[in-house]
């Protein structure tokens, strides 16, 4: 395209230098047609006219090819050579119309219009610009190979994630299933240890307990025998009335005697028959500490899951919003909230009103503990964990796949990314194959100007424009929407928002990703060098 | 003046396509914010009366004549309220009959600044006289009026002919003014003023009925206060003869007026009706009062000259087997009876009559006949630019860019938005450079804002209009709460127009003009939508000026235009509200209506109706303003538009763009093809202001395939302007039409001269050479007129013109100069004289003024009869004739 009209750039310059004759307005390509002192043929084939009604001011020709240089034909057009700018055509009604078109001012000749020639300040300027976008374009150009490398490597690498699981839900259970029978296995040795050990820490304790409470029970035997007569009595017992059985405020003798099984007094075996019944009521008239203050064990088995367990999580793959309603505003909310709500850390609270402290394990549930089995069990859980995690992202991967990012993928990494534009009043933001937005810079609600649609490019150039449909709805209108124009940058960048019709957005948008491969730049750089 | 109110006759043709209108519309208006007669006071008790035995009574005795002015007192038997009527002859075969109060309480309101100056009498005798009436001869083929006594009532009779008769139905009333009977002054008057009086008054007078209404009426929120009364004037008009009424706009229905027996009459009080509803006779933006009666044998025209809200009643004996007569009543709420009778007999001779009282179409500047883009709005600066160079890259011509209410910095006017026009004479001198100009917008309500110099200036000069306690008159409108300037005040407007001025109004250029919105005036919050009555104008009350303040708001501003250029260029202002007499300010366009077939369909008898009444210069917003057009629909509106006198397409904030170019190459093409065609014909529009030349049957049917036109005229042939296929006169023609067609045809017997290099503005066609269009008619001749001057001054004034007079006959076409003290010279030349229904000459030569004679070129379509001339290249400004041997 460009080498093309830098031909015809250079061709006019050559023909302006050499002045080939011929009738005004006519283009050098068609010049052997008005061939001087010969009968005119009309380019349609129409008719012959003699050569002196070319350019006479008036139309003899239906295809308007008899007056190249008048304004005679309604349907005729005019050549302007443009010297050191771009010649081109201008409809025939444009000529001495008092109005400059041509910069080389070559249709204005009869009209009083006092035009300038500017067509080399435009050259340069057009070329400057040219240069500027030709370079523009290279460097956006590597940046799209970049972005292209990128994008392919991350879409393979979802692919690839997403194929694990799309394997289907069957090789993902079987799998969850084969982990957990290896975390079970490898828990396997670790888990009898630790029961063993439990157990006879506990077999312990029972013992323990037992020897506590037969002395304690001689102690409140040797409370209660007051007169110390080796024998508990009534009288002896009515003087604690917390023994009261039906604790009704008054400790009966019938009541006491009860207690002591029927009989007046017991000796110290037979106290033992009764001590149950009264253990848990006595109140040591010592005051002392009975019962044992309550401990809790640390259990030092904690559960493998953790905070940073969500470490596993890919960064990228969580936080997109599982939901893909387009409920505004929501959206963004729950998305921080699934931020800030790290999952849950599951501590065990298993307590131990026993006390003392269970022994340490010993050495050899403390190597299964610590050794290698224990590391599988961990990373075996990550895996379950990691494999249900992708069950969550599933939908968000697959879509995110499905999004057209472009023939080579080159605009995969505008995903999940936004970019912002503030104007006078309003805080525009896109956030591509998302949706659009628009906050008033002085606060208030966000409004959805629409959310990701499609390509809507012409046919030859389809990732040129982004439609974004199905925003918020317009008071008596429609529902808000934006088509994003992309032109090539180095940057990634909105440049511009505005709402030609109302609720329908044009933002412009430049992007390395549609940065065309450049012609080659040495040969027109050279030519321009020519010129 | 040559540009006389002929427009109508332009428009005439169309007629056809006015009546065969089908009637059907469903679009929704909110009827309950707009009163039916039943709910204003006035019409429901002037309605209630019913024809029969007037109790008015002429007292012959009262009678002078001086040599032109009768006057005669009137006599109500019932309350014993003295009128004194007045009759004039005025020149052009005008009868003016005024009706007042013989004494009133206080002054009634007599419309000013509507008729151009005051009229020309001629003198009036008197034929017979007895104690039954009085005869006077109008002084033209035995035209006689006769004045009956008791009933009062009056005949115009030609011969033996009664042209038209007043009263004859005893609808006459005439509420006198009165005092409020239970207030304090009233007391007062009774006992000491004029004690003789209301004896004299109360000796036989039945007691007046206090009616519901009379002193003060409410009508959804709004209470109007009355503080004068009932003041309502009413009169009846019998037409024997006639079966065909039109006028009285502006409503959105058919071009011949209905009977209104069965419904509601036609209402005339401006509004700002919000999606008005077609084919019913509520009251719209404007306000016309005259009525067109027309038979085969006669027109006359009857224009009632008052401003207050009016209602007017139509009924006919139509179907049955008597001689057909149509009769007509109006109802005003308030000022004076003052009726023109123009008694014709043509219509031509209707609308000179009515132009000499009220004036022609002011001649508008050539560009302004250009194609218009309108939209609510044009964001920006750059938004303006660009489509701008939209219309340059399709190559479609345009001669005015608009601007809306929000290029205001916050409906300020006279200012304009900081930040999207910061630069408006860069932007203005942009369109100059391009021979073009934009129109901004200006209404009339002004924001009330102390920080706003335009408010603060009007408020300090007091000129605003007051509310009945004599404060500023507040409302809501666009920039939320709003003032009203007086425009009814000289001074008022004088200050007005000043602020057009380049040091007042700030950013603007030659090329900016001016278009006003919302004049009826527009108030939100106010009853029906517009100010309320009770509020006052001087001495007088909105209810008595309220049709004129429309008129006034346009005038002012369209002399501001005037002055800012020293009284050079002709101004370009279009109005939304009218009344008798807008014509010569300026252009009207028929508010907002909607992008719907229906209102394609009415904008034809809309415009029609208005250019009945003198004004010409009507356009409907192509498109339709609410609402979004169906593309064949935009298609066919660009198409009918090209040949409806003002040329705009508009639309609502919230439609979808639609510049032409939006909607395919192909309907681009088409779009193009339209406006092009309209530019072809400016120089034909121009000199129109207008002839009688084209029928055009626009197509205004969704999927149509063809359309059936009536060709007028038993002896007149019509040439298809595009493929010049002949067609006899007087037959419905059936037209095969696809979405290109605009079936136009030229009348057998006229030339048009066009201009076929269309470019991209009006402006730039100016030195462009012209295409004489030769129609034959039966009789092988043809005559037209070829108007040019500099298409923007009022130096045409200064006789700064080309007039001439070109006519074919004897196989001769000659160019006559028709105004021979005019001095003016164009660039432009004739390229082309196309001859249609011609026969093959075997020679064609011109000859010029200084006696040189040079053979032509030419070239003959034999099948269809076409002569072409080949650059005949002679001066459009010189003598010449061509003779075709």
């Amino acid at each position: 395209m460009s080498c093309q009209f830098l031909l015809l750039l250079l061709l006019s310059v050559g023909v302006s230098a050499v002045e080939v004759q011929r009738p005004r307005g006519v283009p050098l390509s068609k010049r052997q047609f008005y061939e001087e002192g010969k009968p005119f043929t009309c380019l349609d084939g129409s008719r012959t006219i003699p050569f002196d009604r070319v350019n006479d001011d008036y139309c003899d020709c239906q295809d308007g090819s008899d007056e190249p240089g008048t304004a005679a034909c309604p349907n005729g057009s005019f050549h302007c050579t443009n010297a050191g700018f771009r010649p081109t055509f201008i409809p025939s009604s444009r000529i001495n119309d008092g109005i400059c078109d041509c910069c080389d001012t070559t249709d204005e000749y009869n009209s009083g219009a006092t035009c300038q020639n500017t067509c080399r300040e435009l050259g340069r300027k057009e070329r400057e610009s040219l240069q500027k976008m030709a370079e523009i374009t290279k460097e956006g150009f590597l940046l799209k190979q970049q972005l292209i490398h990128e994008g392919k490597r991350g879409l393979e690498d979802k692919k690839a994630k997403l194929g694990d699981v799309q394997g289907g839900k069957k090789d993902m259970e079987a799998k969850v299933e084969a982990l957990r029978t290896v975390k079970e296995s490898a828990e396997q040795p670790e888990r009898e240890a630790k029961e063993r050990h439990l157990k006879a820490w506990e077999d312990q304790k029972a013992l323990i307990q037992k020897e506590k409470d037969s002395a304690r029970m001689a102690e409140v035997f040797l409370e209660l025998d007051d007169d110390a007569d080796g024998f508990v009595s009534v009288p002896e017992l009515l003087s604690h009335s917390e023994l009261d059985p039906d604790a009704d405020g008054s400790f009966t003798e019938a009541e006491a005697q009860g207690l002591l099984g029927g009989v007046d007094k017991v000796d110290a075996v037979a106290f033992e028959s009764m001590w149950s019944n009264v253990k848990e009521k006595y109140m040591s008239e010592s005051n002392a500490d009975t019962p044992a203050p309550e401990e809790t064990s640390r259990e030092e088995i904690n559960e493998p899951v953790s905070d940073n367990e969500s470490d596993q999580y890919p960064d990228d793959d969580i936080p997109e919003d599982e939901d893909d309603d387009d409920e505004e505003d929501e959206d963004d909310d729950r998305d921080e909230h699934d931020y800030k709500t790290p999952p849950t850390a599951r501590t065990e609270e298993k307590k131990d009103d026993d006390e003392g402290a269970m022994p340490p394990y010993d050495q050899e549930t403390q190597n299964l503990i610590d050794g290698k089995n224990r590391v599988i069990v961990i990373e075996t859980c990550k895996q379950i964990l990691f494999n249900f995690g992708l069950g969550i992202c599933f939908r968000n991967l697959e879509k995110e796949i499905s999004f057209d990012f472009g023939p080579s993928s080159e605009f995969a990494y505008l995903y999940s990314q936004c970019y912002e534009l503030t104007t006078s009043e309003y805080i525009y933001r896109l956030c591509p194959f998302n949706r659009v937005t628009q906050k008033s810079k002085f606060g208030g609600s966000e409004t959805n100007l629409g959310s990701w649609g499609k390509w809507a490019g012409p046919e030859d150039s389809i990732y040129s424009v982004m439609k974004y449909e199905h925003g918020t709805g317009c008071w008596q209108g429609p529902s808000r929407s934006t088509t994003v124009k992309l032109t090539c940058g180095k940057e990634t960048v909105v440049t511009s928002t505005s709402e030609p019709s109302r609720c329908e957005y044009l933002m412009e948008f430049t992007s390395p990703a549609v940065c065309q491969e450049p012609p080659s730049l040495e040969i027109s750089s050279h030519e321009h060098q020519e010129l | 003046m040559i540009y006389s109110t002929a427009v109508v006759q332009l428009m005439a043709p169309l007629l056809v396509v006015g009546l065969a209108l089908c009637l059907s519309g469903t679009w929704a208006v909110d009827k309950g914010n707009f009163k039916t007669c039943e709910q204003s006071a006035f019409c429901k008790r002037q309605r209630a009366l019913k024809p029969g035995e007037s109790p008015y009574r002429a007292l012959l005795e009262t009678m002078e004549l001086t040599n032109t002015r009768l006057t005669l007192q009137l006599i109500n038997d019932n309350n014993k309220v003295r009128l004194l009527l007045e009759l004039y002859r005025l020149q052009g075969n005008i009868t003016r009959v005024k009706i007042n109060e013989l004494k009133p309480l206080k002054p009634r309101y007599e419309v000013p600044d509507v008729l151009i100056r005051e009229p020309t009498t001629e003198p009036l005798s008197v034929l017979s006289q007895d104690e039954n009436g009085v005869v006077l001869s109008l002084g033209v083929e035995s035209q006689r009026v006769i004045i009956s006594a008791r009933p009062f009532r009056l005949d115009i009779m030609e011969g033996s002919d009664v042209l038209m008769s007043l009263n004859s139905r005893g609808l006459l009333a005439f509420e006198h003014l009165r005092m409020r009977k239970d207030t304090f002054s009233y007391k007062v008057t009774s006992t000491v003023a004029s004690v003789w009086d209301n004896i004299k008054r109360t000796t036989k007078e039945e007691e007046e009925k206090v009616e519901d209404g009379m002193w003060e009426e409410t009508f959804k929120s709004h209470t109007d206060s009355k503080p004068n009364g009932p003041s309502a004037v009413s009169l009846d008009f019998s037409l024997p003869g006639v079966e065909h009424v039109y006028g009285i706009p502006e409503h959105a229905d058919t071009l011949r007026l209905k009977t209104t027996d069965n419904g509601d009459p036609y209402r005339l009080y401006n509004l700002d009706v919000f999606q008005y509803e077609l084919y019913n006779p509520m009251a719209l933006y404007g306000s016309v009062p005259v009525m067109v009666a027309h038979s085969p044998q006669r027109t006359t025209g009857i224009f009632w000259l008052n401003a207050a809200e009016t209602w007017v009643d139509i009924s006919s004996n139509t179907g049955s087997s008597e001689t057909p007569q149509t009769d007509v009543r109006w109802i005003s709420e308030s000022g004076i009876i003052d009726v023109f009778i123009m008694l014709g007999p043509t219509p031509k001779d209707v609308f000179s009559q009515y132009a000499s009282l009220t004036g022609t179409q002011s001649f508008p500047p050539l560009a302004s006949l250009g194609y218009h883009q309108c939209r609510w709005n044009y964001n920006d600066q750059e938004d303006v630019k660009s489509v701008d160079a939209g219309f340059d890259e399709h190559d479609i011509p345009y001669d005015f860019i608009w601007l809306d209410i929000e290029h205001t910095d916050g409906k300020r006017y006279f200012t304009w938005d900081p930040h999207k026009f910061a630069t408006p004479k860069e932007m203005l001198q942009g369109l100059m450079d391009k021979k073009r100009k934009m129109v901004a917008i200006v209404d009339p309500h002004i924001k009330v804002d102390s920080n706003y110099k335009i408010h603060n200036e009007i408020r300090s000069l007091g000129f605003y209009v007051k509310n009945k306690d004599g404060g500023d008159y507040e409302g809501w409108c666009w920039p939320g709460s709003a003032s009203y300037p007086d425009f009814t005040r000289a001074d008022m407007r004088a200050w007005w127009a000043s602020m057009f001025a380049y040091d007042q109004y700030e950013g603007t250029m030659e090329n900016l003009h001016t278009w006003n919105d919302m004049n009826e005036p527009s108030v939100f919050n106010g009853p029906e939508v517009t100010m309320h009555k009770d509020a006052m104008h001087g001495s007088w009350e909105h209810r008595d000026i309220h049709n004129l303040y429309g008129l006034y708001v346009q005038m002012a501003t369209a002399e501001g235009l005037i002055q800012r250029s020293g009284g050079v260029e002709r101004p370009f202002v279009l109005t939304r509200a009218f009344f008798a007499g807008s014509q010569r300010i300026g252009a009207v366009w028929t508010g907002d209506n909607a992008a719907e077939w229906d209102h394609l369909k009415i904008s034809i008898p809309m415009c029609l109706s208005m250019g009945l009444v003198g004004i010409s210069f009507c356009g409907a917003d192509i498109g339709g303003f609410f609402k979004s057009p169906s593309t064949e629909l935009l298609v066919r509106w660009y198409q009918a538009g090209a040949y409806q006198p003002f040329y705009r397409a508009h639309a609502h904030l919230d439609t979808p763009r639609r510049e032409p170019w939006l909607f395919g190459p192909e309907n681009t093409a088409l779009i193009r093809e339209a406006v092009r065609q309209r530019y072809t014909f400016l120089p034909y529009w121009y000199q129109l202001f207008y002839r009688r030349d084209l029928l055009v049957h626009p197509v205004v049917e969704e999927g149509a395939r063809g359309v059936t036109a009536y060709l007028p005229g038993k002896d007149e042939v019509w040439f298809d302007v595009h493929t010049f296929q002949k067609h006899n006169g007087a037959q419905n023609l059936y037209i095969p039409v696809t979405m290109s067609s605009i079936p136009v045809f030229q009348r057998g017997g006229s030339i048009i001269p066009r201009k076929l290099r269309v470019r991209r503005s009006s402006t730039c066609m100016e030195h462009d050479p012209y295409t004489l269009y030769v129609a034959l008619n039966l009789q092988r001749t043809a005559d037209g007129e070829l108007y040019i001057d500099d298409g923007h001054t009022f130096n045409y004034e200064k006789k700064e013109f080309i007039y001439r007079k070109l006519t074919f006959a004897n196989k001769v076409l000659s160019s006559v100069n028709l105004a021979p003290d005019a001095k003016f010279t164009t660039d432009s030349w004739i390229e082309r004289i196309i001859v249609l229904g011609a026969s093959k000459p075997s020679k064609v030569t011109l000859k010029t003024a200084d006696g040189q004679e040079k053979q032509l070129e030419f070239d003959f379509n034999a099948s269809m009869s076409v002569l072409t001339v080949r650059k005949p290249g002679m001066n459009a400004g010189a003598d010449w004739t061509v003779t075709f041997q």
